[in-house]
Order: C-alpha cells, then sequence, then structure tokens
C-alpha cells in the first residue's frame, strides 16, 4: 500500500535558514494525523512541501505515490486548507462552490450545497465578510468536495474562537467517518488535535522529534518515579526520554515496549499533551543538558 | 477557469466597456459635423488649392469647440495602456500572492500553468479589443483632421502630421500593442513583486521610459529612413541662426528648407564640400549690421553648401505601424513567457 506521505531526507531552507531538516517519515493511508509542534517549527513547511506548493532543497518528497503538484490529476488527489484559510473576500459562499465546480472534476455539488446549508451560510454572502470560523468552514467545504483522497489542514482552527473550532472539527470527523479520506492537520495546540488524530508527528526546531500512532506512543511511554536514583541504572531496554531529581525522589519518562516491573518504581500512565511537551522539551538543547531537565520541569509543572 | 477569471474580472471589464460607450456617444455626437464640415469646403475633392483649405479648416476647427476633444482624444490614447497596465495588469496576479489566494486557486485541480496562461489571454484579449476600439473610435472621429494635417501645413508640435512622434503613437495599430505590452508588464511586475501597489507604480515608470524611448531611439530605425540631398538654398532657408559665445568664434546653423507634405524628418544638416557639418565662422556680410541681408545669402550660395535631410516619408506610417506593434507585441509575448515560468517554478 502507498503511503500518504512518503519523506527521505526532506530539508527546505530558506537563505541560510533551515525550515525543515532531515525529515524522514512514512505516514499510512487512513489516518487522521495531527502534526504538532510550535510556531516556526516547520509545520507549514512540510505541509507546503506535501502540496507542491514549495519545493524541497534536499531529500524527496511523495505524497499517494505521486509528485506533489505535479499536474491536475495530483491536485485532484489532494485537498488543502491553506494556512489562514483563504478564500477570495470579493467573491460570494455561492461563487466559490461554482469556482470548485468549474475547477475540480471530482467536484461533489451535492456535499458542497449541503455543508453550507448545514452550515447555516447565505449563498450571496460574500466571503469577505464572514466569520473567521465560517471562512474556516468554507475553505474546508471546498477542499472536501473536491473528494481527495487526503485532506491537508495546515493550522486551519488556530485563529477560531472555542465554538468555532468545536464545529471545526465535528466536521471533519464526520467527513472522516463517512469517506476514506486521511487527514493531516497541524496545530500548535496538542488539545486541538487529541479529540481527533489517531496518528501523531512531533516536529520542533526544524527536525521531526516523534512520529508513530497514537494508541502506540501512549503504551510504549512511563512516567517512573521513586527514590532518587542515576537514570543510566535502568535496564536498557528501557530508553530514558526525560529525567528530572530532586534531593530524593526521581522522575523519569521512559520509553519501553514492555511495561515497567522494577517495583521500587511508582509507574504511571502520560498523556498526550504531556508526552508531546516532554519531546518539545527535549528537542530545545539537544542532546544532552539541562535541557533534558527543563523538560521533564515542563512534565512536573503540567502535573 | 474561464468562469473564474471572467467572475474577477467583470467589473472592470463592465467598467472599460461603460466608459468606451460613453465615448462613443460623445465622438457619435462631434464626428459627423467634421466631416461635413470638410466635405463642405470641397477638402475630399481638391486638386489644388488643397493647403490653404486644409489650413481654413484646421483654423476653424482649432476655434472650435471640437479641439478639447481632439487633445483629449490624443492624451487617451496614450494614457489608456499606461491605465491598463495598472489596473488590469498589475492586481491581476499580485493581488491574488497579497491575499493569499493563490493558494486556493494553486490547490485546485487546475495546473498553474493553465491558472496563468488563461488569466493572460482572457485579460489580455480584453486589453487587446478595448485598445482596438479605442483606436478605431477615436481615429475615425478625428480622421478628417489627421487628413487635413497631411497636407502639409506649416504646423509643428500638436498640429502634426501622423507620422511624427506625438500623433503616430495615437493612431492606426501601434495602441495595441502598447496596450498589450502595459498589460504584460503589469502583470509580470505583479508576478515578481508580488505587491499590487508597488507593481503598479513599477509598470507606470517602466512603461513611460519605454514609450519615451521608443520614438525617440528606436522608430527612427524600424525602417532605415530615407537620405536626400540638394544644394543648399540660403534664399529659401528655413533657418540661419549666428551664436557667440563671449570673445570666441561666431559659429552659423543653417537648416535648410525641406517639403515633403506629411513626412517625419529624423536630421537636416548643412554640410559643406568636404562632408563636414557646417557651422561657419560667418563673413562680414553676414555679421555687420550696415551689410543687406542679399548679401549674406550670396556668400552662403557661394560656397557650395548642401543639405542633407534625412526623414521617413509618409508613405511608411503603415509599415511602420506595423513594424512597432510588431515591436511591442514580441516583448509582451516574451513577458508573458517570463510570468509563466515564474509562476512554474515560484513557489508560495
Amino acid at each position: 500500500m502507498t503511503a500518504a506521505v512518503e519523506a527521505s531526507g526532506l530539508g527546505k531552507k530558506y537563505g541560510r535558514r533551515w525550515a525543515l531538516s532531515d525529515c524522514t517519515l512514512s505516514i499510512p493511508v487512513g489516518r487522521v494525523v495531527g502534526l504538532v509542534g510550535p510556531n516556526g517549527a516547520g509545520k507549514t513547511t512540510l505541509l507546503s512541501l506535501a502540496t507542491g506548493m514549495l519545493a524541497p532543497t534536499t531529500g524527496s518528497i511523495r505524497v499517494l505515490g505521486g509528485t506533489p503538484g505535479s499536474g491536475p490529476r495530483q491536485l485532484a488527489r489532494v485537498g488543502y486548507v491553506a494556512q489562514d484559510t483563504p478564500t477570495y473576500a470579493g467573491l460570494s459562499v455561492a461563487d466559490h462552490l461554482r469556482l470548485g465546480a468549474h475547477l475540480n472534476p471530482g467536484w461533489d455539488a451535492d456535499l458542497a450545497n449541503r455543508r453550507i446549508s448545514q452550515l447555516g451560510l447565505r449563498p450571496d454572502q460574500k466571503a469577505g465578510t464572514l466569520s473567521g470560523g465560517q471562512r474556516a468552514q468554507l475553505a474546508l467545504t471546498l477542499a472536501i468536495a473536491k473528494r481527495p483522497e487526503l485532506l491537508i489542514l495546515d493550522e486551519p482552527i488556530a485563529s477560531l474562537d472555542p465554538l468555532a473550532r468545536r464545529e471545526f472539527l465535528q466536521v471533519l470527523m464526520e467527513t472522516t467517518a463517512e469517506s476514506q479520506v486521511s487527514v493531516i492537520m497541524s496545530s500548535h495546540l496538542v488539545a486541538d488535535l487529541e479529540r481527533i488524530a489517531d496518528y501523531l508527528v512531533v516536529l520542533m526546531g526544524s527536525r521531526v522529534q516523534l512520529a508513530g500512532e497514537v494508541d502506540q506512543l501512549l503504551a510504549t511511554h512511563q512516567l517512573l518515579t521513586g527514590a532518587r536514583r542515576d537514570p543510566a541504572s535502568l535496564p536498557s531496554s528501557q530508553h530514558v526520554v526525560t529525567a528530572s531529581h530532586t534531593d530524593r525522589q526521581s522522575t523519569i519518562l521512559v520509553r519501553a515496549d514492555e511495561p515497567a516491573l522494577d517495583p521500587s518504581w511508582s509507574v504511571s500512565q502520560i498523556d498526550l499533551e504531556d508526552l508531546v511537551l516532554a519531546y518539545m522539551g527535549l528537542a530545545r538543547t539537544e542532546p544532552d543538558g539541562p535541557g533534558r531537565l527543563a523538560a521533564a520541569k515542563i512534565l512536573e509543572e503540567k502535573r | 477557469m474561464i468562469w473564474l477569471t471572467w467572475r474577477q474580472f467583470r467589473w472592470q471589464a463592465v467598467t472599460a466597456a461603460a466608459f468606451l460607450a460613453m465615448l462613443a456617444i460623445a465622438l457619435g455626437i462631434t464626428g459627423p459635423g467634421l466631416v461635413s464640415r470638410y466635405d463642405q469646403l470641397g477638402l475630399g475633392t481638391c486638386h489644388t488649392e488643397c493647403t490653404s483649405l486644409a489650413g481654413q479648416f484646421l483654423d476653424d476647427f482649432k476655434n472650435g469647440p471640437d479641439a478639447r476633444l481632439f487633445y483629449a482624444g490624443l492624451a487617451l490614447m496614450y494614457v489608456a495602456p499606461a491605465l491598463i497596465g495598472i489596473f488590469w495588469g498589475a492586481p491581476l496576479i499580485a493581488r491574488e500572492f497579497e491575499h493569499g489566494t493563490h493558494r486556493l486557486a494553486w490547490n485546485q485541480s487546475v495546473s498553474r500553468t493553465r491558472w496563468a496562461a488563461v488569466k493572460l489571454g482572457l485579460v489580455g484579449l480584453a486589453t487587446v479589443a478595448s485598445a482596438g476600439l479605442l483606436s478605431l473610435m477615436i481615429g475615425w472621429w478625428a480622421s478628417p483632421i489627421d487628413d487635413a494635417l497631411g497636407y502639409g501645413q506649416p504646423y509643428t508640435g500638436t498640429w502634426s502630421p501622423r507620422l511624427n512622434p506625438l500623433m503616430f503613437g495615437a493612431r492606426g495599430v501601434a495602441p495595441l500593442g502598447y496596450a498589450a505590452f502595459a498589460f504584460v508588464l503589469g502583470v509580470t511586475a505583479g508576478v515578481i513583486i508580488r505587491r499590487t501597489l508597488p507593481a503598479m507604480a513599477a509598470t507606470l515608470v517602466i512603461f513611460a521610459a519605454v514609450q519615451f524611448l521608443m520614438p525617440t531611439l528606436v522608430r527612427p530605425h524600424l525602417i532605415p529612413p530615407v537620405q536626400a540631398t540638394a544644394p543648399f538654398n540660403a534664399n529659401a532657408a528655413d533657418e540661419i541662426v549666428m551664436t557667440s559665445e563671449g570673445s570666441g568664434p561666431t559659429t552659423m546653423m543653417l537648416k535648410g528648407n525641406f517639403s515633403r507634405p506629411g513626412a517625419w524628418v529624423l536630421s537636416n544638416q548643412t554640410i559643406t564640400r568636404s562632408g563636414r557639418v557646417f557651422d561657419g565662422p560667418p563673413a562680414r556680410a553676414c555679421t555687420s549690421n550696415s551689410a543687406p541681408p542679399q548679401a549674406c545669402s550670396n556668400w552662403l550660395n557661394s560656397l557650395h553648401l548642401r543639405q542633407l535631410v534625412s526623414f521617413q516619408p509618409a508613405s511608411r506610417f503603415w509599415p511602420l505601424q506595423w513594424a512597432e506593434t510588431g515591436v511591442y507585441l514580441i516583448i509582451a509575448a516574451g513577458l508573458g513567457a517570463l510570468c509563466i515560468w515564474q509562476i512554474r517554478r515560484r513557489r508560495a
């Protein structure tokens, strides 16, 4: 089966700055992928590379087996809602649907009209007068109604109020439920993605820090708390992600395929947000040093 | 893509159509009067006396109410291509970049090449059609005046035959070339600068520069000019100018008479028998206040000077029009290709 996104050694440089470097990923189809990372981590760059809006500086990327943006056929297979959900301010909602119908051979007019009426948008309303949430919904409708195999959403809800966020995610979840579309959605907030993502990619400092199925990531990470001890004394099957120590206590995040058996530890599960934060903190000062501690601190503060 | 282009362009198209319609009405009301006045004077059927009849017609016209319309028409022919470049060309793609809507457009199932080609093609077609209509209407309206001017009235400046630089660019097919060039120039500026206002400014500056350089540097040589030579006759000279700077030698500049109705004179020099441009020094007969004027002319004629004129004859109006239009269309096509290449290459 071809991957939704297959990147190898992918990098993009702006002038002297690498916006994305050495990105190797293989995201299977049929997933709802959360791409998370702080602002400036390279999320938009990665998604722009996947839609062919950017060309890579190094490495290669294939989307659904094809070169991104390589022609009408490839463009028809990928739906893209760009950052800030651009729409034509001077065109009405109905005009946007007509635009979609004219420019996409696979256009699903019924679906588009149904969405618009469900959202309560007036067809004759100019897109420039829509609220941010309505505009995002219109952009999403355009991307969905072209019936893509892969839907790429670049921070579509970053600027929306909580209610509009919820509505947007609702529509997205309904869509993924009724069609076999794969989704990649980026956000700088884990909470936005937690409800819908079943696959997670953490991007930080232009590098991929973590990628995998959400269930598996949660199952293989454990937080160990116990009397102070050196993390190096842990068995080799337990990979230390972060460690923090007080005078008497150690808190260590480990990745391991099997549960920790050592009875001197109290073992707890970690939630997605904390996991992401731990990896983000880790990236801040790679590879060793105070950064690891900082990450663990973030973790502790969160608890 | 055609639908979207039309949907985005329709207000500009309607504005242009309304303007052209209003102009057509104004010209349609006043135009027939000019034609009948022209025929009344017998200018259409004259064999002799044409020049003086034309002079009468032009004198009447210049003092009449339609003269302003003539000036306005002339100005409009120069301004319209610039306006098209600024308001149709520059925003066409720059506005998409500015509002980020190219990211919406480029992710529909249409290649960028097609997106850009349809936009360029359709609005470019509207550009050429508008300029063509404008030139046709104003050319028709002004044809009695242009014809009268062609009879070689000793007018200069605005009131010149149609081959003279000022009139040439406002008549015939050249304005179509200007408009096409200005439009594609605007689009290109927008694609490269990616901001509407700076692109508009760049379009205006570059277009104005090209419109200035074309008649001064390029047009005279589009077809090699005709060289004519004749003995210099001081009695019929247009100009005899003597200048002395301080205590330096006095120089003398001569310009012989040259009359070919409707011709565009590029240079008119008086040369000595050795082939040098004559610059004096003048004989005492010319500088002395007591000598009769004829004495100076006699002296000049005794020098056996020759008059050398380089010019484009009136019959070359259309060949020059097509050549110039061709040059502009080729530049426009080149810029159009550059635009599409930039859009294909340029990543959002």
